[in-house]
């Protein structure tokens, strides 16, 4: 699944134009991006979380060469998927 | 921020569109999201990232309370990648 499908599914329940829903998925998705830019996480019911953490520096290995380089201080972005949509993926294991 | 609160932000962008509109497709987008997940679909948003679903193996694990054995059969667990655009913007943003 890709963007074009989720504005063809908002295009055919909706009833929204194809122009109009593709300006407003992009625009849902953009509103997401700036949020976690910032820092701030995302909480979607049913869905999952989207977590923003920071991370102290670190050793770490070149695994190649073993050589050890510090991996300096980052702020990377987490998603905890909530209890609904991980018991959905396993639901539909029993049903198959 | 939650849901509510997203809807409200793409509402207030989009002047001729009402909350419950956009509420309705907000609910759709992660709607539609779950049940490609549930059937076992990968999803990639451009410049997000891209959702898949893992298989976790059974294993044996312990009930932490009592210390008793049980067999945790095999799962699935969706699974996230932040795709580079946002990856980057995270770690630079303020």
């Amino acid at each position: 699944m890709t963007k074009a499908d989720i504005i063809e599914q908002i295009y055919e329940k909706v009833g929204f134009s194809k122009k109009e829903s593709s300006e407003i998925v992009e625009l849902v998705f953009d509103t997401m991006k700036e949020t976690l830019e910032k820092g701030e996480k995302i909480k979607i019911s049913g869905f999952g979380n989207f977590v923003v953490r920071s991370k102290r520096p670190r050793v770490g290995r070149n695994p190649q060469t073993g050589e050890e380089i510090e991996i300096s201080a980052r702020r990377v972005l987490t998603f905890r998927p909530s209890q609904v949509l991980k018991q959905s993926l396993n639901k539909s294991d029993v049903v198959s | 921020m939650n849901k509510s609160d997203l809807v409200q932000r793409v509402a207030g962008r989009l002047p001729n569109l009402a909350f419950k509109d956009v509420e309705v497709i907000v609910n759709t987008i992660f709607d539609s999201m779950g049940r490609t997940l549930s059937k076992g679909d990968r999803i990639e948003i451009r410049g997000f990232g891209s959702f898949e679903v893992r298989v976790r193996h059974p294993r044996t694990g312990r009930n932490p309370k009592t210390g008793k054995s049980v067999d945790v059969g095999t799962r699935k667990v969706p699974f996230f990648k932040v795709g580079k655009e946002l990856k980057e913007k995270v770690n630079n943003g303020g």
